[in-house]
């Protein structure tokens, strides 16, 4: 929001230059984004937090600067030449929601030349962004800008015969036709002014059409009301019309300042509109506020901020902020005026001394406690994962919302509990409005985006949460870990580069799942949606599904535009994490040589690896120490419809060095288990 | 006979020291000392001699032997160190090639820094609590002192599931969360990394970003310990030449609140496009826990004190690598990603 810096030293003499008065306000708290010439003036971009809106007027922003500088705030003097007839005569206020609009005050001024406002007004209201209309309408926009305090003006002879004004809840469904000719369909959670009819105005967002000040208004009714601010906001954010007023009553505005600033834009109608003000304000406040008193201990101030600041600084901050106290036994009970509405808790008042005294006079200590900090054995698992990963893959980060077409586009079944969501009811865009049940849309997105920038050889991975929708409020949260390769592992001279296909990423499953101690790992055979069905495992620990890893299906593949083949996998990293273990055992190093000796099979095509070596296992005793399968061949010297393995069985003794005649006995063994069981025949 | 020794010997010499390889040397060694080498040879003739002539050139023969043998050996080393010499040479590669290509990967500069923050927090006593991403409107916002249509709701616009429940806008809702997991002990001593979400998209918002939330909660905690604190981090994460300043501020769960600012890393403090020419860079918001966040976590204000803090990882990110463009890292462009 800008401030010219030359309508601001009206109301306090500012002596030093703007960027020093720039940088001492944003040291204080109201920071100044920037400074900006525009002619003779200076406009400053004030970055108002929401807790000082009542800087958003010039009187307020007066008195920081005088707080900080020392100079007295000159507020305008209001001299009034009140004719004898009485507001009663022509208005009544009646508030049937007190709560929605604590006090409504009213003044007429009458008889009012309407024409352009001065030159000085017009460019006042210009460098705050706000266009100049008339006198009328200028007038009270230049009062809201000084005094933070949002007025309207009705034209009197508008408001029927019998003016009356009366504040109360729309109805639903009630339709009322606002300053910008738009139709608004109002309910009863909003407030309106009526005039005992229909409305006239939208409290505290804008006027009405039918009361508008216009070429022929000559009696002008002004208002000065304060609105509860949680209901404006709601009431602008519903109907998408935020104005300068809504925004000042939504941070809450000063319950006594309405007289001020009645009076002060009567006194400037009457001085440039020509008009007659009608003695006496119609107020209607059902309910006085309590001025709001504060305990401020000096010691408290100490103990919070680690300082030594003493009771009388703390007072003399007191005196520059313009906040009255009486103080007693030490102690200062801070009366707080009611234009800083920001001001409710001691800790408050504590902010105050500290940004007067300065954030960076106060001392940097640190702490003196018996905590031990770090990682519990869940976070160390995970930072684990994703060193072991990061390897080899490339890590990437997706969004946790995704687009719901991915469903189709991955092939998910229709009544695959996958599709079950957690939706986004405000989504910045139907692309961006579910949140994920898996990683696989994410990564294939990452993969495609790469390949059209013919960034060739991708092996990505990511490690995120998951949520499903449950019977409790919040949905299930799971943590996964997803990978996706395709190309070739690095290319080089040597040609040790190889195709990044289902085995390459196993090997990486396979790497990950020893390194985090998992116990039992197995790969079977399995369906998956989106992946090929002859290609791909579910991956088991201990017996239990923990994840999927396979070659995508060539239809989602092009799906996604992906023209090679692919393979992902997705991990549970929650349910790994239940069942992996940490704890290594170590094992005494054998003092007996080992005997190897090697097993040539042939086996029909559709045997696995994983069967053929159960049986060997099985066949031999516990001296059988390992089992490698260092062969697997197909083709010239095999009959079709079989392949041959070869494997390496090595035998050892820990207490003593195997014979021939015992090693040969278990070959036997293994020999005849693999010809019975497996059909298999020696090569 | 001595003649013919002597003879012999200097010819062996000679053909020793020009012997070409270690072949060469052989042979020569055989012809010279071999059972029917020369020497041998001439030596036969020893029995036809006198006693006492006999023994004369037999000692000379001797002699000579052990001289030709050394000559041999001194040959032999030498060739053999020629040869090696020469395999060596032959053997040189291009040193220049590229090595075995192992595959490399990489964690993604979010992850880095979030773990970097993290661990500096751990190494002073800071423990890392964590909660779920979609959230409570409760503890998202209620918990930490913004109720229902209050204005500094329009600081974090948040996606909605219901009424009720939200894409959490910040890693804060976990403050209350702990509190209420550890009331009453102390200290509560957590930092909070995750994701969080909020409304917007454009050039320097992501709808998603990474936060890191601190939460300090004692007896004495102090203004000046979170100073002293934020300025450790900051140095520890920027390096000791950094300077830290801090201002007012407003977050609706503290008071009082405080913004921290480090001087530029790019300029050092001397002005520069990335920090607006001001020397400084705006980095996180912190402040003393507000009472009221005490009260809902089931603490008492007036017997604990606490401090706050939240840090953008997509900032510090942004600053410690040089990244000028925040969309990169979700991006996920494998010519970025690589880098790290």
């Amino acid at each position: 929001m800008g401030i010219s810096l030359n309508w601001l030293k009206q109301y306090v003499d500012i002596k030093e230059k703007p960027e020093v008065i720039a940088h001492r306000l944003s040291m204080a708290g109201i920071l100044v984004e920037g400074l900006e010439e525009s002619g003779s003036d200076i406009i400053m971009d004030l970055d108002l937090t929401p807790n000082r809106g009542d800087c958003l007027g010039m009187i307020n922003l007066a008195r920081e600067i005088s707080a900080l500088t020392g100079k007295p705030v000159k507020i305008p003097e209001i001299v009034l030449r009140e004719i004898p007839e009485n507001i009663e005569d022509y208005i009544k206020v009646e508030i049937e929601d007190p709560v929605l609009c604590p006090r409504y005050t009213a003044r007429l001024v009458k008889n009012c030349v309407i024409r352009p406002s001065p030159a000085w007004m017009q460019e006042a209201l210009i460098n705050s962004g706000i266009r100049p209309i008339n006198n009328i309408v200028d007038v009270t926009n230049y009062v809201m800008l000084e005094a933070n305090q949002p007025l309207h003006a009705f034209d009197y002879r508008l408001l029927g015969p019998e003016p009356r004004i009366v504040v109360r809840r729309a109805r639903d469904g009630e339709i009322f036709t606002t300053l910008d000719e738009l139709e608004r369909r109002l309910d009863s959670n909003m407030l309106v002014i009526t005039d005992g009819e229909r409305p006239v105005a939208l409290a505290g967002v804008m006027g009405g059409l039918n009361t508008e000040i216009n070429d022929d208004t000559r009696d002008v009714l002004l208002e000065s009301a304060n609105f509860l601010g949680t209901n404006i906001r709601k009431t602008a954010r519903k109907l998408a019309m935020r104005s300068e007023s809504s925004m000042r009553f939504e941070k809450g505005l000063d319950i006594n300042g309405v007289i001020y600033a009645l009076d002060r834009a009567a006194q400037l109608l009457q001085d440039l509109a020509g008009g007659e003000v009608v003695e006496g304000i119609f107020d209607c406040y059902p309910q006085v506020a309590a001025p709001v008193e504060i305990l401020l201990r000096p010691g408290r101030v100490n103990h919070l901020l680690g300082t030594d600041i003493s009771i009388e600084a703390i007072k003399g901050y007191m005196n520059c902020l313009g906040l009255p106290f009486d103080e007693k036994d030490g102690q200062l009970l801070v009366h707080v005026p009611s234009y800083r509405v920001d001001l409710n808790l001691e800790a408050d008042l504590i902010e105050e001394v500290a940004r007067l005294y300065g954030y960076d006079n106060i001392p940097s200590t640190l702490s003196r406690d018996a905590s031990r900090g770090g990682l519990n054995p869940y976070q160390q698992f995970r930072r684990q994962v994703t060193a072991v990963m990061a390897r080899y893959f490339n890590e990437v980060i997706n969004y946790s919302f995704i687009n719901p077409t991915a469903f189709e586009q991955i092939m998910m079944p229709e009544d695959s509990p996958l599709r079950r969501t957690v939706n986004i009811a405000n989504p910045l865009s139907e692309e961006q409005s579910v949140m994920r049940t898996l990683l696989l849309p994410g990564l294939l997105k990452s993969l495609s985006t790469n390949l059209a920038r013919r960034n060739l050889n991708l092996s990505f991975f990511e490690t995120g949460t998951v949520f499903y929708p449950g019977e409790e409020k919040l949905p299930a949260e799971n943590l996964k870990l997803g990978a996706i390769v395709c190309g070739r592992s690095q290319i080089n001279w040597m040609k040790h580069d190889i195709e990044m296909d289902y085995y390459y990423l196993k090997g990486m499953a396979e790497i990950l799942l020893e390194e985090m101690g998992c116990p039992a790992v197995s790969f079977a055979a399995a369906e998956a949606p989106g992946y090929h069905p002859g290609r791909t495992a579910a991956v088991s620990c201990n017996g239990e599904r923990i994840g999927v890893l396979g070659e995508l299906h060539p239809a989602i593949l092009e799906a996604y535009g992906i023209k090679e083949r692919a393979c992902a996998m997705e991990l549970d990293l929650d349910k790994l994490y239940a069942r992996c273990s940490q704890r290594i055992e170590s094992r005494e190093i054998p003092r007996y040589p080992a005997v190897e000796r090697d097993l040539a099979l042939l086996l029909e095509q559709s045997r696995t690896m994983a069967e053929t070596m159960q049986v060997i296992r099985e066949a031999a005793s516990g001296l059988l120490e390992q089992v490698t399968l260092f062969d697997v061949y197909a083709g010239e010297q095999v009959p079709v419809g079989y392949k041959s393995l070869a494997f390496r069985l090595t035998f050892q003794s820990y207490d003593r060095t195997l014979t021939d005649a015992e090693v040969n006995a278990e070959m036997d063994a293994v020999r005849q288990n693999v010809q019975t069981r497996l059909q298999a025949a020696l090569r | 006979m001595l003649v013919r020794l002597e003879q012999l010997s200097q010819k062996a010499e000679a053909a020793l020291t020009a012997a070409a390889d270690l072949e060469a040397l052989n042979e020569l060694k055989v012809k010279m000392l071999g059972r029917k080498g020369d020497i041998t040879l001439l030596l036969r003739g020893l029995k036809d001699l006198g006693a006492e002539e006999r023994a004369r050139v037999g000692k000379r023969a001797n002699e000579v032997k052990a001289q030709l043998e050394e000559l041999i050996q001194n040959r032999a080393e030498e060739l053999q160190g020629l040869q090696l010499q020469k395999r060596l040479q032959e053997e040189s590669i291009d040193v220049t090639l590229p090595g075995v290509a192992l595959p490399r990967g990489s964690k993604h500069p979010l992850t880095r820094i979030n773990e970097e923050i993290v661990q500096i927090f751990n190494g002073m006593g800071f423990a890392v609590a964590e909660g779920p991403e979609i959230e409570l409107d409760y503890y998202n916002f209620e918990a930490l002192n913004v109720p229902k249509d209050h204005s500094a709701r329009d600081m974090q616009d948040s996606f909605y599931i219901d009424e009720d429940v939200l894409l959490r806008t910040h890693t804060s809702p976990v403050q209350v969360r702990t509190m209420e997991k550890m009331a009453p002990q102390l200290p509560v001593k957590i930092v909070v990394p995750g994701k969080v979400y909020r409304k917007d998209d454009d050039a320097t918002h992501s709808p998603m970003f990474q936060q890191v939330e601190g939460l300090l909660i004692d007896r004495h905690i102090t203004f000046a310990d979170l100073k002293g604190t934020l300025m450790l981090f900051a140095q520890e994460m920027f390096g000791y030449n950094v300077r830290v300043r801090f201002r007012p501020s407003f977050f609706p769960f503290t008071e009082p609140s405080a913004e921290m600012d480090i001087s530029c890393v790019m300029c050092g403090g001397s002005g520069c496009r990335v920090c607006s020419h001001t020397g400084w860079l705006e980095i996180l918001g912190s402040g003393m826990v507000h009472p009221n966040v005490l009260r809902y976590g089931g603490y008492d204000p007036d017997h604990v004190t606490g401090f706050a803090f939240g840090m953008g990882v997509e900032r510090i990110a942004m600053l410690k690598y040089g990244i000028n463009d925040l969309r990169l890292f979700f991006d996920n462009d494998h010519r970025f990603l690589r880098q790290f």
